[in-house]
């Protein structure tokens, strides 16, 4: 007896499961059940399950019967006609939508040679085995399956024209490519997504080659000619926000220019941006900690006696400024209102970004990298016809990695830029490498690829020949202006007196417990006390009690709680999170007592 | 001559060494006074190699196995070589020796036989019958539940115990030994047990039946599985479960060569210097299966440490962390308030000698260029 389970649910129990299973999906290609029903029977377990749940992954897959796909010709003649539609082959049983359940029970072929009497199913294409991004990557049978993974992670970081109506958008933290091209190879999945109307990278001219170590792992040499006629520039958006606030008694935000008696008001210089209204005008350029929306609020906690004083009264400063490390100019102000009806300012600050040093570019086979240094165009090495290459790549990057796809790209895209056309380069069903060798060579290039090149530097030729073609190169979202942060002195933490984490507010980089375990490593013991003395305290020690004594600075005096005036004290040098370690210490009921002793 | 170079080095340079030397000398002729360069060579290149004072050699340690365990596949279960024996190795194993758990997860004994028995395949079976656990279920031909006279009938299979080399007479007898509270009585080979106290009924039948076939009639305690290997044109038997004391007492086992992976076991039976042997051939099994490279030295230091005390101790709060003088050092290791606490019952005093506490108090560490520190007596002023 085998159970029955309908969306996992127990509802009996059936004889024949194979036979049931049959008949079931039978009556489905007959149109009687319903086509999103999946049945499935696992014989590890000896059960039969019924899925009719929605939120199942399903995929389409012809069906094959005595080793025959029931798609024919006909078929497609009539869909290229447009006699036929796709719901009508789904009715008329020649295809199906498997969930992952009901394909355990099948065999599916890839392409119609591989055909026999056991097969139940054949895929439409064989690109159906991969996904919509990854379905993106142009020759991909002929690269490494890890890197496709990670050529198609890499291409959803891609800036490019995310959405055309991004200028009346208010995203966080998005960009948008300048000039953004269509790919000279494709897939035809670039057709089916319209590609063209959202692209997302740019043809660059590529050379393999080294460049003074300047690219090695993974470095990229980037052309600066390339970059002033507009290579990867690119605009990031970001949106700041302020809105009205409501408090208990009637108190209410407000959004202005703040009078100078406000409590925290910053100096006059940080609002000369803000209109009378309080709010910055469009295409202002501000830089960080510029006022962008003028904002004073009540006083917190009116206390009985602050209800009298005068100062109390006055309101808080809590404007928006831009934040720290960032600049930009102010792209659009929206004034509206939000949920609770309150008045909400919305402000769009963009900010140009020509690609610099570190900022990471990828091909779209999983080669990335960041810029290691941009040359200028007169010391990029040239070919003979004069092309001078917009990035040069390691070779070093190519055999370890073996992304054979990033190398036929180059050979396609030159082909295509020669040509003047786009290059199919869909998975399983590409232009074959052969044909476009030969089609480079009747262009009049070496079939290989590769050019005679000078060094830009000195002028001399190389002695070997150099692979140079075109490619399509994404920009990812990755910028060094983002990223980068140093300190060196800056806000600390109020209970331990150690530097306040994190970069946007300005805090310092923190040296961890393997840090310090390798300065230990290598006996660096001053170099180790320094690193950590940023909490570091000067502690009134008592003598006779071991406690922490008190200090009169002004009267230069020093008494202990305990002991009297006339203990002796003597002052050391600790870090301020021992010095909290004894407090907790005290609390715990525990006495520790500090036993001075001169140290040499 | 040499001889005479040799002794004048004896205690300067180890012995091995200054063999070395000697038969080097022999194939090479050298004179007297380039002989005397090699001893004096050596003898700086000796020192050199030297730990010098000062030396972070724990933390060098720690960090040599804790960088590359961190590219150690967390995969467990590896098959090693033909003879299907399933070993804990990798990290999960790493971290069973280095915290001294009592029994590891995977048991394996590797038996060596004694000079005849170690090459003919004939003996095998016999030996291995005599190591592996064997119990009532594989030597019986048929067991049932008699419902009518509610007992538990059985027939053992003489055939098989024959080929296992077990005498029926003891089987039947460790059976009764085992099951007290059973009545077995003998009729033509064919045995009825009936539970002594009736009130049980049937449930108590099926256990009976149960408990029956998980009798052991023979072998070695706890060892579930034996399998021959050829190494090196020696057959070796690979043992899944460990039981030395037992193993050794077989006459065919060459107790000289067979051990065990069982730290424990090896440091009771044979002594803290064997244990401390197995914990450094563990340690670098597992490094070098998993194509790593940490130098020798490093496991020996963590093995030495362990053993120190004339019994095994784990790299654990319980273990060599609980012997550290300072306070401040154990409370900056796992459970900081018990220690702390247990410190101020006794009065405990933290002299700050070592490296952890003067991290906390921000003071130079005693090590590297913290260990050296200058004095100057301050004479009094002479007169000019």
């Amino acid at each position: 007896m085998t159970d029955v389970y309908l969306d996992e649910k127990y509802i009996g129990t059936i004889e024949h499961p194979k036979e049931f299973v049959k008949s079931f999906i039978e009556e489905r290609r007959k149109q009687k059940l319903h086509a999103t029903l999946n049945i499935s029977y696992e014989s590890e377990f000896d059960e039969v399950s019924i899925f009719t749940a929605t939120g199942r992954v399903r995929r389409p897959l012809i069906i094959v019967e005595n080793g025959k796909a029931l798609l024919t010709e006909e078929h497609l003649k009539k869909l290229t006609s447009n006699d036929m539609r796709w719901q009508d082959l789904l009715e008329q049983g020649v295809i199906e939508y498997l969930d992952a359940n009901e394909e355990e029970n099948t065999l599916v072929a890839l392409t119609e040679k591989d055909l026999t009497k056991e097969h139940t199913h054949m895929e439409i294409d064989a690109v159906t085995i991969l996904g919509l991004i990854t379905s993106l990557v142009p020759y991909a049978n002929f690269g490494q399956s890890s890197r496709l993974n990670r050529g198609s992670k890499t291409q959803k970081q891609a800036l490019g024209l995310y959405a055309s109506n991004y200028l009346l958008r208010m995203d966080t933290d998005i960009s948008i490519l300048q000039y953004p091209q269509k790919p000279i190879v494709k897939t035809f999945m670039h057709d089916i997504s319209k590609y063209d109307k959202h692209p997302s990278g740019q043809n660059v001219t590529i050379a393999l080659l080294s460049y003074d170590g300047y690219n090695m792992q993974d470095a990229l040499i980037v052309n600066e000619g390339s970059i002033q006629r507009g290579l990867a520039r690119s605009f990031y958006f970001r949106p700041y926000n302020a809105d009205e606030l409501r408090y208990q008694g009637g108190l209410i935000d407000e959004i202005g220019v703040p009078d100078k008696e406000v409590k925290s008001y910053r100096s006059e210089e940080d609002y000369r941006f803000l209109e009378d209204d309080g709010i910055v005008f469009p295409e202002a350029k501000v830089h960080e900690d510029d006022v962008l929306i003028g904002k004073t609020s009540p006083p917190r906690f009116l206390g009985e006696m602050e209800e009298f004083s005068i100062a109390a009264n006055t309101r808080r400063e809590s404007s928006i400024a831009v934040k720290h490390g960032e600049h930009g100019v102010v792209d659009m102000v929206v004034l509206t209102e939000n949920d609770e009806g309150n008045k909400l300012i919305q402000i769009r600050l963009r900010d140009l970004r020509i690609p610099e040093p570190g900022d990471k570019f990828a091909s779209r086979y999983g080669q990335k990298g960041v810029i290691g240094r941009i040359v200028p165009q007169v010391d990029m090495p040239f070919t003979a016809s004069g092309i001078v290459p917009d990035i040069i790549f390691s070779p070093h990057s190519i055999p370890s990695r073996m992304t054979i796809s990033h190398l036929i790209e180059v050979i396609g895209g030159k082909v295509g830029a020669l040509g003047g056309r786009q290059i199919d380069g869909t998975t399983f069903s590409a232009e074959s490498e052969k044909d476009l060798r030969i089609e480079l060579l009747q262009l009049g290039f070496r079939e290989n690829g590769t050019e005679r090149m000078y060094n830009g530097i000195t002028g001399e030729e190389f002695k070997t020949n150099i692979f140079v073609g075109n490619m399509y190169y994404l920009k990812l979202k990755h910028m060094v202006a983002n990223k980068m942060h140093a300190r060196a002195s800056g806000k600390i933490q109020l209970l331990t007196r150690q530097p306040i984490e994190g970069r946007s507010a300005g805090g310092g980089l923190r040296l961890g417990e393997m840090e310090k375990d390798c300065l230990v490593a290598h006996g660096a013991s001053l170099l180790l006390k320094e690193r950590f003395d940023s909490d570091k305290t000067i502690l009134h020690i008592c003598e006779s009690c071991g406690m922490v004594a008190i200090f009169d600075w002004l009267k230069k005096r020093a008494s202990c709680p305990k002991c009297g005036a006339n203990a002796e004290v003597n002052s050391v040098e600790m870090s301020y999170a021992f010095k909290l370690l004894l407090d907790e210490l005290k609390s715990l009921n525990i006495y520790p007592k500090i036993n001075l002793k001169n140290k040499y | 001559m040499i001889d005479e170079l040799a002794k004048q080095y004896e205690g300067r340079i180890p012995a091995p060494l200054i063999e070395e030397v000697k038969k080097g000398a022999k194939e090479v002729k050298l004179s007297k006074a380039q002989l005397e360069t090699v001893f004096t060579r050596l003898e700086d290149k000796y020192k050199y190699a030297r730990i010098q004072p000062g030396e972070a050699i724990g933390i060098v340690t720690a960090e040599s196995f804790g960088e590359p365990g961190t590219q150690m596949t967390l995969r467990t279960f590896h098959f090693a070589g033909v003879a299907e024996v399933n070993v804990t190795l990798g990290l999960p194993r790493l971290i069973e020796i280095f915290d001294a758990r009592k029994e590891p997860s995977t048991p394996l004994m590797i038996i060596y036989l004694k000079k005849p028995y170690n090459k003919d395949e004939k003996y095998l079976e016999k030996i291995i019958a005599q190591i592996k656990e064997i119990r009532v279920q594989e030597v019986l031909s048929e067991i049932s539940i008699n419902l009518l006279k509610l007992h538990v009938e059985y027939v053992l299979n003489k055939k098989r115990m024959k080929e296992l080399g077990i005498n029926e007479e003891e089987a039947v007898k460790s059976i009764k030994d085992s099951l007290k509270t059973v009545e077995i009585t003998d009729k033509d080979s064919r045995y009825t047990a009936t539970p002594k106290n009736k009130e049980g009924g049937l449930p108590a039948l099926y256990t009976l039946k149960e408990k029956i076939k998980e009798v052991k009639v023979n072998g070695i305690d706890g060892i579930q599985d034996v399998i021959p290997k050829m190494e090196n044109n020696e057959i070796i038997l690979l043992a899944s479960g460990s039981n030395l004391k037992e193993t050794y007492k077989i006459a065919e086992v060459d107790y000289t060569k067979t051990i065990t992976n069982n730290i424990f076991e090896v440091a009771k039976n044979l002594g803290i210097e064997a244990a401390r042997q197995t914990i450094i051939a563990e340690a670098s099994k597992v490094i070098g299966e998993q194509g790593l490279d940490i130098d020798i030295r490093h496991i020996m230091f963590i093995s030495d440490l362990m053993t120190l005390r004339g019994e095994i101790k784990g790299i654990t709060r319980s273990g060599i962390t609980e012997e550290k003088e300072s306070v401040l050092a154990r409370a900056s290791f796992e459970t900081p308030i018990k220690h702390l606490i247990n410190a101020s019952l006794i009065g405990e005093v933290d002299m700050l000698n070592s490296v952890i506490e003067n991290v906390m108090i921000n003071q130079p560490i005693p090590l590297g260029t913290g260990l050296p520190s200058l004095v100057t007596k301050l004479g009094k002023e002479t007169k000019k």
